[in-house]
């Protein structure tokens, strides 16, 4: 395993061969193959990447198009898998707080976008990743009345449940999981929303019912299952656990328990 | 998976602890199946929820494996594991090598149909019944047959390394803290899998049991 060291002060410049996949959407890609000289050891994968881009733009070719967006590690926008590891070699972080240190002078490094059926290629480094958005859309929220602030101490939340809820919710949704699964699996991100929002008190009422209605459309927006190999918690940037899968599968056999066993009302005896 | 698979194990520990009266002696072992065939009602039941289970078993992971490859989308152009156990990474290649020696096992000494030239085995003392002892012997002391069952049951064990521990997540019964010590508990059952029932063809073989 690559270690980023922050105690190599020096900087270095290294030489480097990129092969990148090209890709319009609908059509077959390939990789491209380019040499880029002068990569300062200190540069973020990203800012390598515009060095790139720089470069094919001066020589009067197309620039690759990736995603990006925050720069700091917190928006979930990028989404590259950098010699077969989505977000590269250093664990716990994004693509663009992934340093060029992390790689040798000489090495050809492959970059292409998260591979899965539920994430279509738009272009070159982009996927689709509107079936995160799905799965949110069917029950990542809690219904409340909105309106002032309520009192910060009205509903307690015991300091355990809370810690739990928050480390599941330090998903930032970039797909690292899925892109690294051999199966092409959601569950983690998944599992991630419905723990944190099922573990705190305000996500009670609709417990039962989010749990049923996100699995269904993971399901439904083309992702593969768990077969429980962890993959997803080696690549997560966010260092997200098979535990919050574990919380998911509670949940959701208690909800089709839960269902299958629910009133079906008073019997209509006729009358007013 | 989980639940068919739960019963699976449920049966080989039954299996196995059947299997190593061999070793108390031909009396036992063979008092123990007649016991076995004896009670129909014990034996049907059993059989039936097995024949259920594995059809079940199959079709999920037939099912499952068919969904995943799809929805992989034939992954990406170069491939890196983590931290995937290798049992893990083969489960359906082991599950198809298993189902392969269920079927041999079988018609090897349930049918009594392939591997034994022809041979019967009546009991001496009540020839309705069969000589288990003297047919393990017989069946054992061809070295190929018990190559492919020693084989074929460490395939089984890494099936067990990865099925036993996946099993607790996929119930929702698994933790960081317990994770460990299930992956443990999985690896310590495909061994005492292995080695158990492993024991009968190789004491056969090295001429310990005749």
């Amino acid at each position: 395993m690559v270690k980023d060291n922050h105690s190599h002060s020096a900087e270095h410049v290294l030489n480097l061969r990129l092969r990148v996949w090209r890709q319009r959407r609908g059509q077959p890609g390939a990789f491209e193959e380019h040499a880029l000289q002068g990569v300062s050891t200190s540069a973020s994968f990203l800012e390598m990447m515009d060095m790139l881009n720089e470069k094919l733009v001066r020589d009067g070719k197309e620039p690759f198009a990736f995603d990006h967006d925050c720069r700091e590690g917190i928006c979930g926008m990028c989404s590259m898998t950098i010699n077969g590891m989505p977000h590269g070699p250093l664990p716990g972080v994004t693509t663009c707080q992934l340093h060029m240190r992390n790689f040798r002078d000489g090495e050809t490094i492959t970059v292409e976008p998260w591979r899965a059926r539920a994430f279509p290629v738009l272009r070159d480094l982009m996927v689709d990743r509107s079936g995160f958005d799905k799965v949110i859309q069917s029950g990542g929220f809690i219904s409340i009345r909105a309106g002032s602030a309520p009192e910060a101490n009205a509903t307690p939340v015991p300091k355990d449940v809370s810690d739990a809820a928050m480390d599941a919710a330090e998903c930032i949704g970039c797909g690292a999981c899925v892109a690294s699964c051999k199966n092409g699996s959601a569950m983690l991100f998944v599992g991630a929303k419905v723990t944190h929002l099922n573990l705190l008190p305000q996500g009670q009422p609709e417990r039962d019912r989010r749990v049923l209605a996100m699995v269904r459309t993971m399901d439904d927006a083309g992702f593969g299952n768990c077969t429980n190999q962890g993959e997803c918690q080696a690549h997560c940037p966010k260092g997200i656990t098979l535990d919050v899968i574990s919380h998911l599968n509670r949940d959701y056999l208690g909800a089709r328990v839960k269902a299958f066993f629910s009133s079906t009302g008073k019997v209509r005896r006729g009358g007013d | 998976m989980a639940l068919t698979g739960l019963v699976l194990v449920g049966f080989i520990l039954g299996h196995l602890s059947g299997n190593l009266l061999f070793f108390k002696g031909p009396e036992v072992l063979n008092a123990y199946a007649q016991w076995l065939h004896e009670n129909a009602a014990l034996i049907w039941t059993a059989r039936i929820t097995l024949i259920v289970s594995v059809i079940a078993h199959i079709i999920a992971g037939i099912s499952l494996t068919l969904e995943n490859r799809a929805a992989r989308a034939g992954g990406p152009a170069v491939e890196q594991t983590r931290r995937a156990s290798w049992g893990s990474l083969t489960m359906p290649y082991t599950g198809l090598v298993v189902l392969g020696f269920i079927v041999f096992h079988l018609l090897h000494y349930t049918f009594q149909s392939v591997a034994l030239g022809g041979q019967t085995f009546p009991l001496a003392s009540n020839p309705a019944f069969t000589d288990v002892h003297a047919m393990l012997v017989a069946g054992f002391s061809h070295s190929g047959v018990s190559a492919f069952y020693i084989i074929s049951l460490a395939l089984l064990s890494l099936h067990l390394s990865h099925g036993v521990s996946s099993t607790f997540q996929t119930l929702g019964l698994r933790n960081e803290r317990w994770r460990g010590r299930l992956d443990v508990l999985a690896v310590a059952f495909g061994w005492i899998v292995f080695l158990g029932f492993s024991a009968i063809p190789a004491s056969v073989l090295a001429g310990c049991i005749k």
